[in-house]
């Protein structure tokens, strides 16, 4: 998002068409805010979407929510929660100016992380529902599970298939951090794609943490 | 007043050659052209207010030679408010009465000769309470109030008669419904006005609007048939419904009798009244509609009823609420 | 287009480097990043569009002069529609004013080098590339017959059509607003010359502000909502599957939850560009500066209520019908606030007819109808009669076409000189806007009579009694086909043979008229310093007799 023309006097990672570094920083962060926004515009028709349904067919629902495998989404959530915090700390290496060793392992572990919450919802979630004959349109099981079952689960796919979307985006930026740190583009005085990277990592993961109470909690499970 | 203008523009309309109203052959059909009549009178004049003011301002202000300046003048808040406060007025006038005529048409009266309707690619389906089925065809008597009650069996259709100025959309799993009441007899156009696929253009239709002594020569004429209550009767002894369905104390399944248009509650706490769609949802998915007191153990009909055979056994459980029973005839 | 215009650096205007010229050959513009060259890509890209989807509606005028249809089979008629509203609505209408003159103009506008972000705006041009062939290439491979809205269960479920290639193009060119959206947003926030407050920006930048709200809030919608439709149609199941117990109608809620503030979109740039090009040449002030400014506002917030009136006879229930008649209402009166506003700014005007002008205040009568008819679809009553039949089609045109399209004609000629340094034949553009207005009335108008007859849009054959009317219009729409043309001729023509401009060959107020014809590539010498309000023509020294 930084356009980096060589100019004159000016500090590293600074673009042509802005007055200064301040004025730059601004930008990238409003950009990012702008585009949250639009983010949860995107995700906001899915919600609304799935409250209306959820109303109208509540017994489907409900069974389709127990056939969700909540111990490995709570386990995600944890993860997931310790990789903002990460991120956070990796940010926060690079405001005090830490060695870059340091804003490099924050950022894989932060990776690490989403990786994992990337194959434990893989491997234990989406392939075990595929063996039970519960994923809509790709294997479904028609005799087991009422159509509103199915409707649910559709709803369960393509809520979290978007946001796994969003995770492999995600860990493609973080890539691009790593490069970037490695090449010693950080210092406390210039550290803005950290922190716009941060705001849409931490939003991913607020993303999730609507998901699982609403996917996986309130089906009445624990009534 | 109105009836002066009216006739003013279709002797004008005449004289062109051009039809400029349809025709009006319904009891709502006045009362939306009457809206419609003052609606372009206000598009009329401030349309002409504009295009004059700005022809006025474009001689009067022409300029005159290159160098000429324009004076100063000054945004007026009288006038920003009288030109947001007018427009709200005529807005809200305009909102009253547009709303209480739809609201009042679209309340059908209680007697109403009702017809069940099926769309489907491309081509219309009807049925008489008294059994006799009509395809791209309607025959109603003149003066008697009728209400359709719609499906569609695949895409999105829409009934529309433009001579009633009625229309409404016709969906698939859901039914919908409209009513009207012809003032005069005559053979009106029957439109699909929802685009649905390949011939969505051939999708029309005639309603035959006849005296009542036509319309019963009509009935007589056609081959006899069941009505449409017998006929769901039939369907349900053949499906079975009665063995849970069937009233008594070892029932497994709510009785029917007299639950049509009653509130019911649900499992999931809500009330629904049970109507033409919950109906329908019952057959097919059922635990989406299941009732306290009874266990889910009712299988889904699903592919076993077509959409012909769900309207039939709708009359059949219609006829058995007590207050419908005589309305159809 | 593009190559015309590279044909520009041979003669440089009346600035020896500018955008133009400022490096060379066909690398130079497609990996560049200056704003107003990504504006000419786009200004190249959507011209195509604009005649593909052109081109489909006059084959559907030329087939409707018979009621049996003179031309084609009802499966082909329909393709034509689908793509001619597919085309101009997603390809044309959306990114027309935006992406073109809002690219150019917003940073020479507000006193800034380039917008915030140059290489997300030369992306969104590539994601934009991206969507267009997407489209393209659905249309020549067979085409595609659900119309613009994309209604299931005949989209997912039985249109044995391109569905999915066009969807995902649609879903493509979405992100291409997205990111211009944010991108104006930003560089509107945070790129302003000093002094340049925010009550001291031209209307158009106001404009192009709610345009992007709109942009940012209402596109992610319909992007999800196409998704899920595609989706939907490749694993035959879906939330909007009625077999599952899903439901078509949310289909429709989430479509026009985006479609309807589309509407304004396409409009509000053109009011935008309609606010600059009628105090330039009554050399006035606007009157009543801040509620035009406001208006825009209010316009792009409202619309995102006002959705349900599409769906008034779809079965939605009485008090929902009754809310969004009654919100409907109240979008008209801020764009009647603007009408009047723009009337009265010609008051003790010095008024000159160059063929923007006239452009501008074909806007501002054909808008009035359109926005007038608008009221008969607000009111409950009406709509149930004319909702679905070609009312709404000559009542879309005048807002789309009688409207944006005629702004975005003014803006163009308007600021043609400045985007090429030349000037274009005056005599010519004033003919061509004559003829393009008068065939734009014979082609709608009688379809305002067509729809309260009864007859239903989307016809490919149509009862007799209609024929006179359709005649009629088929007549006007050759008429305004030529009047189309005209101007591609002559504006192509400028580029190599026009006089040069000058900076500022109108007498316009604003920071993009400080600056050389064509301007360079760093926009200002000097970064501005603003110290008076937008259009702050002088008073006359000697009173006018």
């Amino acid at each position: 998002m930084s356009d980096t023309v060589a100019h004159g006097a000016h500090p590293p990672g600074f673009a042509h068409q802005f007055e200064d570094m301040t004025q730059q920083r601004e930008a990238g962060n409003l950009g990012m805010w702008v585009f949250l926004v639009t983010e949860i515009l995107f995700f906001g028709g899915m919600f609304t979407s799935y409250i209306i349904f959820r109303t109208l067919h509540f017994a489907s629902f409900e069974a389709g929510s127990h056939l969700l495998k909540v111990q490995f989404g709570a386990t995600n959530t944890v993860v997931l929660i310790v990789s903002s915090l990460t991120m956070a700390l990796a940010i926060r290496a690079a405001q005090t100016g830490k060695r870059k060793g340091q804003i490099i392992f924050w950022l894989i572990l932060t990776m690490f992380l989403g990786a994992l919450f990337l194959g434990l919802k893989l491997r234990y979630e989406w392939y075990a529902d595929y063996v039970e004959g519960i994923v809509p349109g790709i294997s479904w099981n028609s005799g087991a599970h009422a159509p509103g079952v199915e409707l649910f689960m559709c709803f369960y796919f393509f809520m979290t298939g978007l946001h796994a979307i969003h995770m492999v985006i995600g860990l493609g930026i973080l890539t691009v951090l790593v490069i970037m740190a490695a090449r010693d583009k950080f210092s406390s005085r210039y550290y803005a794609p950290l922190e716009i990277s941060g705001l849409y990592w931490h939003f991913v993961d607020i993303v999730w943490i609507f998901l699982f109470p609403l996917l996986y909690l309130i089906g009445g499970r624990y009534q | 007043m109105m009836g002066l203008i009216q006739s003013g523009l279709n002797s004008i309309a005449l004289a062109a050659m051009i039809p400029l109203q349809p025709a009006a052959a319904s009891t709502i059909a006045d009362g939306v052209d009457k809206l419609y009549l003052i609606l372009s009178g206000i598009t009329a004049f401030f349309t002409i207010l504009i295009f004059s003011i700005i022809f006025y301002f474009m001689i009067k202000y022409r300029r005159r030679s290159p160098d000429e300046r324009a004076p100063e003048t000054h945004t007026s808040m009288f006038l920003e408010l009288a030109w947001t406060i007018i427009p709200s007025l005529i807005c809200v006038v305009l909102f009253v009465w547009s709303s209480e005529l739809y609201v009042r048409n679209s309340r059908p009266p209680n007697a109403s000769t009702e017809i069940f309707v099926i769309g489907k690619q491309w081509m219309w389906h009807l049925q008489h309470p008294e059994g006799p089925r009509e395809i791209n065809e309607l025959h109603v008597p003149v003066g008697v109030p009728v209400k359709l009650t719609m499906t569609s069996q695949d895409v999105i259709h829409d009934f529309y008669i433009p001579a009633f100025r009625v229309k409404k959309d016709v969906l698939p799993g859901r039914y919908s419904s409209i009513w009207f009441q012809p003032t005069e007899t005559g053979t009106f156009h029957l439109f699909c006005a929802q685009y649905c696929g390949t011939n969505h253009s051939q999708m029309i239709g005639w309603i035959y609007v006849m005296t009542p002594t036509d319309y019963s020569a009509w009935l007589a004429g056609g081959e006899k048939t069941e009505s449409m209550a017998q006929q769901g009767e039939q369907l349900f002894s053949q499906f079975g419904c009665g063995n849970c369905h069937g009233g008594g104390d070892t029932a497994q399944g709510p009785s029917l009798a007299g639950l049509y248009g009653k509130p019911q509650r649900m499992s999931n706490g809500q009330t629904a009244v049970v109507d033409e769609t919950l109906i329908h949802q019952a057959i097919l998915t059922p635990n989406s509609v299941q009732m306290p007191n009874y266990k889910a153990i009712m299988p889904t009909y699903q592919g076993q009823v077509d959409e012909e055979q769900m309207l039939q056994l709708i009359a059949y459980v219609k006829s058995l609420g007590s207050e419908e029973r005589t309305s159809g005839k | 287009m593009s190559m015309a215009i590279a044909d520009l650096h041979e003669a440089p205007a009346d600035s020896s480097v500018n955008y133009l010229n400022a490096t060379y050959g066909i690398r130079s513009w497609l990996l560049t990043k200056d704003h107003k060259r990504i504006g000419l890509l786009y200004l190249a890209t959507t011209t195509l569009m604009f005649f593909v989807g052109g081109g489909a509606a006059v084959l559907m005028r030329l087939h409707l002069i018979e009621p049996q249809g003179a031309l084609f089979e009802p499966e082909t008629y329909n393709k034509l529609f689908s793509t001619h509203g597919i085309i101009m609505v997603f390809f044309f209408m959306v990114p027309s004013i935006p992406a073109t003159l809002g690219n150019f103009l917003i940073p020479l506008m507000i006193g800034a080098r380039d917008v915030a972000f140059p290489k997300l705006n030369l992306l969104s041009w590539y994601v934009f590339v991206t969507g267009c062939i997407f489209a393209l290439y659905a249309t020549l491979s067979g085409g595609v017959d659900t119309g613009w809205t994309f209604y299931p269960p005949y989209s997912s479920s039985f249109s044995h059509t391109h569905v999915v290639a066009v969807a995902l193009g649609v879903f493509i060119a979405g992100f291409s607003s997205i990111l211009t959206g944010l991108n104006f947003i930003v560089t509107i926030h945070k790129m302003r010359a000093p002094g340049m407050r925010w009550f001291r920006l031209p209307l158009f930048i106001w404009a192009m502000y709610a345009t992007s709200l709109i942009f940012v809030l209402g596109t992610p919608v319909i992007a999800i909502t196409l998704f899920l439709l595609g989706l939907e149609r490749i694993l035959h199941v879906g939330i909007f599957d009625p077999a599952v117990g899903g439901d078509p109608l949310l289909f429709q809620h989430l479509f026009w939850f985006y479609s309807h503030p589309a509407v304004y979109i396409m409009i509000l740039p053109g009011m935008g560009v309609v606010s600059e090009l009628i105090t330039a040449f009554s050399r006035k002030k606007i009157f009543g500066y801040s509620f035009v400014a406001f208006s825009s506002l209010s316009i792009a917030v409202i619309s995102f209520v006002v959705w349900g009136h599409h769906m008034f006879v779809t079965g939605q229930s009485v008090y929902a019908g009754l809310v969004f008649s009654a919100l409907s209402f109240l979008v008209a009166i801020p764009s009647a606030v603007k009408v009047f506003n723009w009337t009265a700014t010609l008051y003790k005007g010095s008024i000159s007819y160059e063929a923007p002008m006239l452009y501008a205040l074909g806007f501002v009568g054909l808008f009035t109808i359109g926005g007038l008819t608008g009221l008969f679809l607000a009111a409950l009553a009406t709509d149930v009669h004319l909702n679905g039949t070609y009312f709404i089609v000559a009542h879309f045109h005048y807002v789309m076409v009688g409207g944006a399209v005629m702004a975005y004609l003014g803006g163009m000629h308007f600021w043609w000189p400045k985007i090429t340094g030349r000037l274009y034949p005056d005599y010519w553009a004033r003919f061509a806007a004559f003829m393009i207005f008068v065939g734009f009335n014979l082609t709608f108008f009688p379809q305002f009579v067509l729809g309260y007859l009864g007859m239903p849009r989307r016809y490919a054959v149509y009862p007799a009694e209609f024929q006179v009317l359709n005649v009629m219009s088929s007549a006007g729409a050759s008429i305004l086909g030529v009047g189309y043309l005209i101007p591609l001729i002559y504006l192509t023509w400028s580029m190599r043979y026009g006089p040069p401009a000058g900076p500022n060959p109108w007498g316009a107020k604003g920071l993009e008229w400080t600056t050389s014809s064509p301007p360079p590539t760093e926009n200002f010498k000097e970064i501005p310093i603003v110290t008076e309000d937008a259009y702050n023509y002088p008073t006359p020294e000697v009173p006018r007799v």
